[in-house]
């Protein structure tokens, strides 16, 4: 668990508050309780998910531009809803789809963190993703014809060359 | 205000049934996570989008479609008391982030309560379904055929790289969280839990307390969730998941038969101890009151009491938050107040008083 004040640090010092049967808990790290001292501000609510990732990216921030080189770049922004990277990078969150498209650049160093892979391999769906789905059954087929042609079975082969054309003639039709 | 139904009961109609190892694991849960394609995100949708969204997605629901698979009604956020939101939360139905934050937010429910569909929370569409016991497959199955039905009449924001696009990029890919809630009191008794958590937490799976905040699990409740949503399929994240909650459960069996053959009478009298207190105290805190019920669940499991059933249980877990006590005895109460109504209440519902207790609330 990181520091719910700076985010950056594991929390080290775990305590809770029972002010007349109401309770709060707080998890800190060492520099920060001892700069904040007993006067610890900031709602149980204000450590989230989106303050850890916003920290995630701060941090990237600070690594790819460097101190002071960040003003000079030109500001990166989503034309859709208007979110800028940097304000994506303080909230953790998407303001809408096409800030995927508009970030893309930024993304894959954070996916990568957060779930070790960048591409998804998960469901489609029926009614927009068929050709998705097409292009997807082409590429196994693709990999099994090789399998087929290393082992030198090349009947089963010629029957996945088939299915693998005429998955290409159906995109085409899509 | 009429009282709706969601909030007169504590137990939800689908935890009636007996799942699938019920003695360890309480329920099984998957949501996903779903956006419109040509909509903003809810968190900078103006009142008018939001609005405008929650038309189209509660239109859907109305299809024949959604409705052959049961029966559903829509609830309006603000149509809500803070305390009926309060209940919904606290039996799982919907988030806190949907009761608190939502513009236009509002939620599905079939009638048996095992499925919530939440519109405009922090995405446009979380499809959850619950089922009691270790059936997470099923749950996904039940899940993903909901999703079905709302894409056949929704453009979804979907992206060949990426997936499913979500608000957090946490739930980006399949928008897929998949969780089971066990109930790990010998593991806990036995000093082992800290070792099998922490191995968990090692192969992309997440640990929480029931109705915890932070770390805390109270009354040895923990749900184990997926925590990766990117670059694996749902199947091998839901068979990860099943897996991995397989092992814990099998380890939990054998710490229970051992506290059964190494301590036995400890055993018996913690429960009796437990059992005692619950039924006869003045004063019930919630952080009690859930260790105790933890230990009685136990004794109803091992076989050392034969008068209460996992359902009473199941039950007294949702009517002891203090949402729920509140709704009961329809007043506001003090947290002091609310140990001693806390009490009251167990002492009923284990000694079969008349009163508030039982299911007609």
């Amino acid at each position: 668990m990181y520091c719910q004040e700076c985010g950056k640090k594991p929390a080290t010092l775990h305590f809770t508050k029972i002010v007349n049967g109401e309770k709060t808990e707080f998890h800190i790290c060492e520099s920060c309780a001892r700069e904040k001292g007993e006067g610890i501000p900031g709602a149980p609510n204000s450590f989230s998910i989106h303050s850890l990732l916003s920290g995630l990216l701060d941090f990237e921030h600070m690594g790819s531009s460097g101190v002071g080189g960040a003003a000079k770049q030109p500001v990166l922004r989503c034309e859709d809803c208007g979110l800028t990277y940097t304000q994506f990078s303080k909230i953790g969150r998407f303001g809408c789809s096409s800030c995927y498209q508009a970030f893309a650049d930024k993304l894959d160093p954070l996916l990568k963190r957060v779930h070790s892979s960048t591409i998804h391999s998960g469901k489609i769906p029926k009614r927009s993703g068929g050709q998705i789905q097409c292009k997807r059954e082409i590429e196994q087929l693709r990999r099994d014809l090789q399998a087929k042609i290393e082992h030198e079975d090349f009947e089963s082969a010629a029957e996945l060359r088939d299915r693998i054309r005429e998955l290409e003639r159906k995109i085409a039709d899509l | 205000m009429t009282k709706h139904r969601f909030s007169q009961h504590a137990l939800s109609e689908w935890m009636k049934d007996d799942g699938p190892e019920s003695e360890i694991v309480i329920s099984s849960r998957v949501r996903v996570a779903r956006n419109l394609r040509h909509q903003p995100f809810p968190l900078l949708a103006t009142d008018q989008q939001s609005k405008d969204v929650m038309d189209q997605l509660t239109e859907v629901s109305q299809s024949g479609k959604l409705q052959s698979m049961g029966s559903f009604e829509t609830i309006i956020l603000s149509d809500l008391s803070e305390l009926d939101k309060r209940v919904l939360v606290e039996k799982h139905l919907i988030s806190p982030n949907l009761a608190n934050e939502s513009q236009c937010g509002a939620v599905i429910l079939s009638d048996n309560e095992s499925v919530s569909i939440m519109i405009n929370e922090e995405d446009h569409l979380r499809i959850q379904c619950l089922y009691p016991g270790f059936q997470i497959q099923e749950a996904w199955t039940l899940a993903s055929g909901i999703d079905d039905i709302f894409e056949e009449a929704a453009d979804y924001a979907f992206d060949e790289k990426r997936g499913y696009l979500t608000t957090c990029p946490t739930n980006v890919g399949t928008g897929i969280r998949a969780s089971v809630m066990m109930h790990l009191p010998a593991l806990v008794l036995t000093s082992q839990i800290n070792r099998i958590l922490s191995a968990v937490t090692q192969v992309g799976l997440a640990v929480r307390g029931l109705y915890g905040e932070g770390s805390e699990a109270l009354g040895n409740l923990f749900q184990v969730s997926n925590q990766i949503t990117l670059g694996q399929s749902e199947n091998e994240i839901i068979d990860n998941l099943y897996s991995v909650a397989r092992q814990i459960i099998e380890h939990e069996k054998a710490a229970r038969k051992r506290l059964m053959q190494e301590s036995r009478l400890r055993t018996e009298d913690r429960v009796k101890r437990s059992y005692g207190i619950l039924s006869y105290a003045s004063i019930m805190d919630s952080k009690e009151s859930a260790q105790r019920l933890s230990d009685v669940r136990l004794g109803a499991d091992l076989g050392i009491l034969t008068n209460v059933t996992p359902q009473m249980l199941n039950e007294l877990l949702v009517m002891t938050q203090p949402g729920f006590l509140q709704q009961t005895f329809d007043e506001k109460m003090s947290p002091e107040q609310r140990d001693f109504r806390r009490a009251e209440l167990i002492r009923k519902q284990l000694r079969g008083e008349k009163g508030h207790g039982g299911a007609s609330i």
